[in-house]
């Protein structure tokens, strides 16, 4: 019995010490909960908003950052600029993009569209991405998240943000969802309301002769495209327009404005020729 | 106890008889595998016919499908029985494995111990077979009552196999049962032959009845069959052969092995401190001596099949392969390490004891202290930590990516050079045990040393430039190079000497006669921290595998949504498999008590009418 008990003892103060020794012996880190179905209010976003939802989704849901890090998994999306540029005159890049959004969302779609080299599955000679697609099952991105993601890498990436924001909202308007989201104020969807919201007649003409602090806009459809039009608003001294001064310009229309508002604007813009 | 020459019979007949299991082992995978073929091929046809509709996609769970009973915790309750199941389903599976080797050995050596001892372990077995029957029993309801959606959507899958899995069950029992019962009827002659069939069988079903429930586990891991919605194509063979079912099949089944070696390791041990004479001492010496035998015969290729399976996770996503290696969980195999550790020390411990046996040790004894160091230094490398990432705000509480100390030591082409040397080293001390009781007489004897001496010493220098140059002086492609050609070296040296080692010690002298029984009591505590580490280790590693799936219950094809879909500390888990472990020895000590009370016999005067 003696025995027995010495026996029973040291078998319990064994699995003790291992139990100590995971408990004290090494850092506790509390594991990133599981990603939750984030409720996207796109009608209520501004651009800086949904930027930072990529970035959220980026080191969260997206589980980029698992491979996407300073170890040399994957490579690194701070120089995207001009590496997606040298990835689409590769002699060997055989996919659909043309530009660089387009680039960038088919590596997230479609990571073996193309695959960078030395970055391929074990044995697949650089034609297989051991990166899965952000809409597969294991990252499930939805459209939307996925563009928030481009979105955050282009300005990540110190490139101008080109994405279109979904703006497939108008339903869920009239099923008053999108309003509940304790944003403190409703989307604008007439352009007259937001021209007039921010003032931009104080300083443009825009329709009605009106101020001529900035260039004239009644007509910038004709010489501008869209890009360069929601450049000019989110990042306004990124270029200034000839014979303008820099500063006047409000550079925090992307704070103010909801992504949908920002569309309707530069919609509308645009179509002024 | 016969004297002379009975060590040297007893390692020789247990690596014939590790090379049968070897192939026993292969023919029933494949003959498991034609099995399923056959089977498969059925199920196509049916699933044709029904021109495989009726499959629906993977159910889609909220907390509310998750329902609780009596306060008990979902999670924990499977977990804590599937990890009891799973315990004693290896040991189950194990044991008539080496009970059919020994069984064979007696019957070749004609020497009746051997017998005894075969017997003497499967009569162990035989109640734990109806625990492991109970748990399994339980594990069942449990995952029926906590995860209903989980379960019905794999019984759909699985259904057929889950049937046959129980026929399985039965169809062991009965031939178990036969097995062990008639043991003493089917003796001599023909019946020993009949006997052994019927043991042959056993390991057969048993082995097939692993691969099934593999099958289901590694489903969850890396479905196959079905598309991505979940929506089951028909196909219950390719659902069966899913990617990481055969890495999971080698790793568990010479684990297993490896696992019930040292349980009965422990058992002798047991039976050797509580001893009445010196007759029971030997027995038990003796019993003790072989069971860890097998447990480092096992352990041996391990850590190979363990890289193995690693790399197919890796391979089948990158993902699950990060957050094994370099997440989270990373901290996980630095606990491992430990317990990989603790196992080659005592198994080497128990070695270095057992020369006292012989009268020739004294010879060796001064080397030992080497072994030990080289050891040690081995086990603090493979320990260090490799680079861990998972999460931004994980990276934050644990401080940065790297470990705070030796982070070059970390890397993989390191770790792989320790487990290469720590292997050697082991063989090594298994050599100088085999050697402390001869003495050799072939003329060449020193020549033969030098050679011996030089073959290890250039497999030690092979391994350590190969380990140095790609993991230092190339870059991270090449890292990975090194471990095919370090293990050749490994397997090279352990081939190579035993060779040499047959030919040096042929017709060798004894020193005298090999002591059974003289060994110190410390080193049947060895033993049953070896059988204490392994259970601990099963359990964390049991974990680890399901922990890999993070929120999914089918990895991308069905999500967890219970309120318990987080991964826990690893302090937490720790928690759960030292209770585990706790409940799991009590219960193997039941197992034994009880297999010795059917002994017992009490003769209380005058009870009964004379
Ligand atoms: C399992 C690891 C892994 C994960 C997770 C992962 N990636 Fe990747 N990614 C890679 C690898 C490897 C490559 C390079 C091979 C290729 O071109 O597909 C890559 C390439 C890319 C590229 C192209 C880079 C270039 O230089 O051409 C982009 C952009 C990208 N990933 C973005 C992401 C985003 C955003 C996420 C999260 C939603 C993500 N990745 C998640 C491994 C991963
Ligand atoms: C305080 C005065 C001011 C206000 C208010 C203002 N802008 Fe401007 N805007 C400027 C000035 C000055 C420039 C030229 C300098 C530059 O390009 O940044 C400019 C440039 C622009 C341009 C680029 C024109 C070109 O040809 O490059 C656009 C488009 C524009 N503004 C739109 C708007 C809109 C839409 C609003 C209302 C939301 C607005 N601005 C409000 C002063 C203003
Ligand atoms: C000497 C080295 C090793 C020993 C003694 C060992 C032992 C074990 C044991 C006993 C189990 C439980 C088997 C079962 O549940 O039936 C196990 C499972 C596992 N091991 Fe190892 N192992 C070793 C090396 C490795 C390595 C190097 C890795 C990976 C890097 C690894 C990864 C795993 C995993 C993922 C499991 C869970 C799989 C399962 O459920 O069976 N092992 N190991």
């Amino acid at each position: 019995m003696r025995q027995f008990l010495k026996v029973v003892a040291f078998m319990v103060v064994t699995v003790g010490l291992f139990a100590g020794y995971s408990n004290l012996g090494i850092p506790q880190i509390q594991p990133a909960p599981p990603p939750t179905e984030e409720k996207i209010d796109l009608s209520a976003m501004t651009m800086d908003q949904f930027v930072a939802l990529g970035e959220r989704l980026f080191s969260g849901k997206g589980t980029c950052t698992l491979c996407h890090n300073a170890l040399g998994r994957a490579p690194e999306l701070g120089e995207i600029a001009i590496s997606s540029q040298a990835r689409l005159d590769d002699p060997r890049y055989a996919g659909s993009a043309s530009d660089i959004e387009g680039y960038i969302r088919e590596s997230l779609v479609d990571p073996s569209a193309f695959v960078v080299v030395g970055f391929g599955k074990a044995g697949s000679n650089d034609t297989e991405s051991p990166m899965p697609s952000v809409n597969s099952g294991s990252i499930g991105m939805s459209d939307p998240e996925t563009a928030a993601v481009i979105a955050y890498l282009q300005d990540n990436g110190g490139l101008e943000i080109t994405v279109e924001i979904p703006t497939d909202l108008g339903e869920a308007e009239d099923e008053g969802e999108a309003t509940n989201s304790g944003e403190p104020r409703e989307p604008i969807t007439d352009i007259q309301e937001l021209v007039d919201n921010h003032a931009c007649e104080a300083c443009h003409t825009i329709t009605d002769a009106a101020g001529d602090i900035g260039p004239d806009l009644s007509k910038i459809g004709a010489t501008q495209d869209r890009d360069y039009i929601r450049q000019a608003l989110l990042d306004p001294n990124a270029v200034i327009a000839e014979g303008y001064e820099e500063g006047f310009m409000p550079d925090d229309l992307g704070q103010q404005m909801y992504a949908t508002e920002l569309e309707i604007m530069v919609d509308f813009l645009s179509n002024l020729k | 106890m016969k004297g002379t020459g009975s060590l040297r019979n007893v390692s020789n007949k247990l690596i014939y008889g590790l090379f049968i299991t070897l192939v026993i082992g292969l023919v029933s995978v494949f003959g498991g595998a034609d099995l399923f073929a056959a089977y498969a091929a059925g199920t196509e046809a049916a699933a044709d016919a029904a021109s495989t509709g009726g499959y629906g996609p993977a159910p889609v769970t909220t907390a509310a499908d998750y329902p609780s009973y009596a306060g008990v915790n979902g999670r924990l309750a499977i977990w804590i029985f599937a990890q009891l199941h799973l315990w004693f389903a290896a040991f189950v599976l194990a044991v008539p494995i080496f009970v059919f080797i020994i069984e064979v050995i007696g019957m070749r050596t004609r020497d009746k111990r051997y017998d005894d001892m075969a017997y003497e372990f499967i009569k162990v077995s035989i109640t734990a077979y109806s625990l492991t029957a109970i748990l399994g029993g339980l594990l069942l309801f449990s995952l029926i009552l906590f995860y209903p959606d989980l379960f019905s959507y794999l019984s759909v899958i699985f259904g057929e196999s889950m049937f046959y899995y129980a026929l399985l069950f039965f169809g062991e029992s009965a031939v178990l049962y036969l097995y062990y019962y008639g043991w003493h009827w089917l003796q001599g002659g023909l019946k020993k032959w009949i006997h052994l069939t019927l043991g042959l069988t056993l390991n057969a079903v048993g082995t097939t009845l692993m691969l099934l429930a593999n099958a289901w586990l590694t489903f969850m891991m890396s479905p196959a069959g079905v598309d991505p919605a979940g929506v089951f194509s028909g196909d219950t063979w390719a659902a069966i052969h899913n990617f990481l079912w055969n890495p999971i099949n080698i790793h568990r089944f010479v684990a297993n092995i490896a696992y019930g070696g040292s349980i009965v390791g422990a058992y002798a041990a047991f039976k050797f401190l509580t001893a009445r004479n010196d007759q029971e001492k030997a027995h038990y010496d003796w019993m003790g001596y072989n069971a860890n035998f097998i447990a480092i015969c096992a352990l041996l290729p391990l850590p190979f099949a363990g890289y193995y399976l690693a790399a197919e996770i890796y391979a089948y996503s990158q993902q699950m392969g990060i957050t094994l290696m370099g997440g989270i969980f990373a901290w996980l195999f630095i606990i491992q390490a430990v317990l990989i550790g603790t196992l080659f020390l005592s198994a080497n411990y128990y070695l270095w004891c057992g020369m006292g046996r012989s009268d020739g040790a004294k010879r060796y004894t001064k080397y030992i202290k080497y072994i030990a160091i080289v050891l040690v230094g081995a086990f603090l490398v493979w320990f260090t930590p490799h680079t861990l990432v998972l999460t931004n705000s994980e990276l934050k509480s644990l401080g940065g990516p790297h470990h705070s100390i030796l982070g070059p030591l970390g890397i993989m082409p390191a770790k792989n050079t320790a487990v290469n040397i720590m292997i050697t080293f082991t063989f090594l001390s298994f050599l100088f045990y085999r050697r402390s009781n001869k003495v050799a007489t072939v003329s060449w004897e020193k020549t033969g040393n030098i050679i011996q001496v030089a073959l290890f010493s250039a497999g030690i220098v092979n391994i350590l430039f190969l380990g140095i140059y790609h993991g230092y002086f190339t870059n991270t492609v090449y890292k990975v190079a090194a471990s095919i050609p370090q293990v050749m070296t490994t397997f090279t040296v352990i081939v190579g000497s035993l060779i040499l080692d047959s030919f040096i010690y042929r017709g060798a002298k004894d020193v005298g006669p090999l002591h059974w029984g003289r060994i110190p009591d410390r080193a049947q505590y060895a033993l049953f921290l070896l059988a204490v580490a392994f259970t601990w280790l099963m359990g964390l590693m049991g974990y680890i595998r399901s922990g890999i799936r993070q929120h999914w219950h089918v990895v991308d094809i069905m999500r967890d949504n219970s309120p318990d879909a987080y991964t826990p500390t690893l302090g937490y888990a720790a928690n759960v498999v030292s209770i585990a472990t706790i409940m799991f020895l009590a219960m193997v000590i039941f197992v034994f008590w009880i297999a010795q009370v059917s002994t017992k016999k009490s003769l209380p005067a005058g009870y009964w009418k004379e």
